[in-house]
């Protein structure tokens, strides 16, 4: 490799959609870039090999989005999620760049397609992309090696040279051999810390041993401690991310979208002894799944039951694992392994203060309980009508909100307060400066582009 | 599936492994829906939750292997969930043929595809060529022959006629009645609306779902790329144009027009178009497979041994045409007969079955579309 000893102009440290968004605008800004992405070219591009939509400020409809999501209704809602825990001035900036990215993507070869079947909430707000993460990735791959962008895969970035705030040079190891890279500029889009199980436990402590990865085997966040490590100002706390109750039968890895369940809301979920913690109807689901990944993880065991009956077993999108299955609540109880008195009572107890009223599982209905805690408060209907059903919850855990801080143009910050000279981050690895808490449904893509765009941008400003 | 050895099984044993490989990926493919925009099978999946043999039969019918799925699929190998729907439903696609095949004992056909239809070509062409020399003599296979009914002083028009009426018709039989059985096991039998079936033959004539949803399929070479429509489309509709020229000539023929045709005929225009299409069609076709499919065995690859048929039908079609004032037309003629003769009582039991499996699918998803679009 030739090119090595003279360096690449930008380097950018990792595959997916805010690394590859970096790379195509800083080759399209004339820069020769050099992408390593960690994971083998059948993995290549992390976490958004798992995504399906990006959240998208727009002021009307099109062919596809179905009304206007305008500026201010997309800051709301980042405002309700996360508590105002946010930088309000990055936050305000990425929504407002959100609007530029559906024709971004189309340009580089991203194609969409109507809210999936099962996603309707979605529809106006979120640009799905045809044929998923994947598809996108390809395209943006695509386009990136046209403009002439290399990438090296199975390639990780384990050191980095740093002298007062700028990048010098990376170490880079491939197949066990090791070699420096000369850049200048630097962008870091390798993801979050969320597949580093000890990283997890020293946030978490032990119950971390019982989270699932839901994506990617790749983001064990070195690069992230690297940078904070040599000075970076580190925004968020560890146990900041996004979590959501899946299937708890799902692999410890990569077990992506087919492993979600989405039957809360149609029953009850008790815990390890066997007693309910918490309003399984509170909300409607797609707003209440990120909370339920922490309320699992309250749990003894770090696990939750959800027990449904035959009235509500079509009600909700199919899930990869077939549910365990019986004719009586004590024989289901035990086929989960609870302890089915235990069950029984809370079952009954449940059914007995269930109110009566009109079932609408697409409205915030009539049907709520009345003199338990925790209450049911939609959609809460007697769970009486054999055959029963159960799923285990477990915590999946998506991404993390630990990261580094960028200013507006996606430049890091140094923890003195100074502005980093050549160094850029995108992605997961940056979230928390807009995810103090909470988590709005695609805009883990979204912030990946935008901050993407912006540093191939600031990278391309150093050749 | 690529290594298995398909022969140590039986059709019965090996219908269930596909469609229980099918079905398994279904379950994976409906609880994810990325590849929703991607073709028809991802909504005619979505209607269901189980997936039954039949259903899982008619599902892989409506699958074009065009491998646009298999590019997207977070899923696909080496990921421990394995899921690569476009060659599920090709080897599940291919057992289905044999299983609802008419006679039924023909199913082994498809088996060892290769090696029965190169057989039967080998010996249509040596029966013409022995039919000829044994009906006028052996010079009369070499001998020049111009002007009119030139062709049919070899071989009688009426002598053609019976023969090839003969096996078309029974290859039209047996294949009306293995598209029967299988749409009788998976249709419910409710009545069909006509814009149900408009709608088929609609997307059945565009190609409609071999398009990557939109931007064309990625298969092949990684870009999304209209190739492989386009080659099918040179193929099919250069079969029908050829279809055309021949039932054409048969016409002219009983109004009293012999042949060979003058080069700006119909007849000829129809068959030289046909036949550029037939040649075109199919070598883009050989050379652009999706990567899906290019693991496949080769030898029980029924896509392979059609497109070949189809190549020397065309090519031995267009060497007559070249040939047919000189000596060698007679050789030419008869080899390109005996292929032609192959072809036809071959069409129920190789890849062009494929054709009529996927109109009676996309008739069935017209049909369910519109009722569930109703509900
Ligand atoms: C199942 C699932 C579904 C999701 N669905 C959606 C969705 O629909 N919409 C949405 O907005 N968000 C979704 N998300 C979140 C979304 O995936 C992320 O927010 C987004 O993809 C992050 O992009 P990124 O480029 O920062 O990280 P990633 O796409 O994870 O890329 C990080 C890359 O860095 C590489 N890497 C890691 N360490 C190193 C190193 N040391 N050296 C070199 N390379 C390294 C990794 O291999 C990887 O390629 C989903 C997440 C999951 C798990
Ligand atoms: S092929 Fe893969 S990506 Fe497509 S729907 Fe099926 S599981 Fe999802
Ligand atoms: S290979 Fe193409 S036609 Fe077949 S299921 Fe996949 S996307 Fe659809």
């Amino acid at each position: 490799m030739d090119n090595n000893k003279a360096g690449y102009d930008v380097l950018v440290a990792g595959g997916g959609n805010a690394a590859l968004c970096a790379a195509i605008t800083a080759a399209r800004a004339g820069a020769s870039v050099l992408v390593v992405e960690r994971a083998p070219a059948s993995y290549r591009g992390g976490n958004t090999r798992h995504t399906r939509n990006m959240r998208v400020a727009h002021g009307a409809g099109n062919e596809i989005l179905t009304g206007p999501y305008p500026v201010d209704e997309f800051w709301e809602d980042l405002l309700r999620v996360t508590n105002g825990n946010t930088d309000r001035e990055l936050a305000r900036m990425t929504l407002e760049k959100s609007a530029e990215l559906w024709d971004f993507l189309y340009d580089q070869g991203v194609r969409y397609q109507p809210s999936l079947g099962g996603t309707l909430s979605l529809g106006r707000t979120n640009a799905f992309f045809l044929g998923g993460g994947k598809t996108l990735l390809n395209a943006l791959y695509r386009t990136a090696e046209r403009l002439g962008a290399v990438v090296r895969y199975d390639t990780t970035v384990v050191d980095l040279t740093m002298e007062n705030g700028r990048f010098e040079s990376a170490t880079v190891e491939h197949g066990g051999t090791r070699e420096t890279i000369h850049a200048k500029a630097f962008v870091a889009a390798s993801g979050g810390f969320e597949a580093n199980i000890e990283w997890l436990t020293e946030a978490w402590g032990p119950a971390a041993a019982n989270f699932l990865i839901r994506g990617t085997p790749y983001n064990r966040g070195e690069l992230l401690r690297l940078l904070l490590d040599k000075g970076v100002a580190q925004v968020g706390d560890a146990t900041q991310g996004h979590a959501v109750a899946i299937d708890g039968r799902a692999p410890k890895f990569d077990g992506g979208i087919v492993t979600r369940l989405d039957c809360v809301p149609f029953g009850v979920v008790l815990n390890a002894n066997g007693q309910r913690f918490y309003d399984e109807g509170e909300d409607f689901w797609p707003k209440r799944y990120a909370i339920w990944g922490r309320l699992v993880a309250a749990q003894p065991e770090q696990v939750g039951h959800v027990f449904i009956d035959s009235k509500s077993i079509k009600l909700f999108m199919p899930s990869v694992f077939a549910p365990e299955q019986a004719d009586t609540i004590e024989e289901l109880a035990q086929k989960v392994g609870l302890d089915p008195a235990a069950v029984r009572a809370s079952i009954d107890e449940f059914n007995a203060a269930c109110q009566v009223g009109h079932f609408d599982h697409t409205a915030y209905d009539e049907c709520h309980t009345e003199g338990i805690d925790p209450p049911k408060s939609h959609w809460a209907r007697p769970i009486d009508t054999p055959p029963y059903y159960a799923y285990t919850l477990r915590c999946g855990i998506t991404f993390t909100y630990l990261g580094v801080k960028v200013d507006r143009t996606a430049r890091m910050q140094m923890a003195d307060g100074a502005p980093a000279d050549n160094l850029y981050a995108a992605g997961e690895i940056m979230a928390g400066n807009v995810l103090g808490q909470g988590y709005l449904a695609g805009i883990g893509m979204t912030i990946g582009s935008v901050f993407g765009r912006l540093a191939g941008e600031g990278a391309a400003t150093h050749v | 599936m690529s290594e298995v050895n398909t022969s140590d099984f039986n059709l019965a044993d090996l219908a269930r492994m596909n469609q229980d490989e099918a079905a398994r990926q279904m379950s994976i493919c409906n609880a994810c829906r990325y590849c929703e925009g991607l073709c028809a099978v991802f909504p005619a999946m979505e209607l269901r939750r189980a997936f039954a043999g039949e259903d899982v039969d008619y599902l892989s019918n409506l699958c074009h292997n065009c491998g646009a799925c298999y590019d997207a699929c977070q899923y696909a190998p080496p990921h421990e969930f394995g899921v690569n729907v476009p060659q599920a439903m090709a080897d599940l696609r291919e057992n289905s043929y044999q299983r609802y095949v008419w006679p039924a004992a023909f199913a082994g056909l498809f088996q060892r595809n290769a090696f029965w239809i190169g057989l039967t070509a080998v010996v249509f062409v040596a029966a013409f060529i022995t039919g000829v020399i044994g009906w006028h003599a052996a010079g009369a296979m070499f001998a020049t022959y111009t002007g009119d009914g030139a062709f049919y002083r070899l071989i009688p028009h009426g002598v053609l006629v019976a023969i090839f009426g003969a096996l078309l018709g029974y290859a039209v039989l047996a294949m009306a009645l293995s598209v029967r059985r299988f749409w009788r096991a998976s249709h419910s039998g409710e009545a069909l609306e006509p814009g149900s079936i408009g709608q088929a033959i609609h997307d059945t004539a565009t190609l409609r779902y071999l398009h990557g949803g939109g931007p064309g399929c990625t298969g092949v070479s990684g870009r999304p790329s209209d190739h492989r429509r386009w080659c099918h489309h040179a193929t099919a509709y250069g079969f029908l144009l050829c279809l055309a020229s021949t039932s054409l000539a048969t016409v002219c023929h009983y109004l009293g027009y012999e042949a060979p045709y003058a080069i700006w005929h119909p007849v000829v225009i129809l068959g030289v178009a046909g036949g550029l299409g037939l040649i075109a069609g199919p070598i883009g076709l050989l050379t652009g497979r999706p990567a899906s499919a290019r693991s496949r065995n080769r030898s029980a690859d029924i896509g392979l041994v059609f497109i070949v048929m189809l190549l020397a039908t065309s090519a031995s079609g267009l060497a007559v045409l070249v040939l047919r004032a000189t000596p060698a037309m007679g050789l030419a003629l008869t080899i390109h007969l005996g292929i032609v003769a192959a072809l036809f009582i071959s069409l129920p039991y190789g890849k062009f079955v494929h054709g009529l499996h996927r109109v009676a699918a996309l008739v069935r998803h017209a049909h369910e579309q519109r009722a569930a679009a109703r509900h």
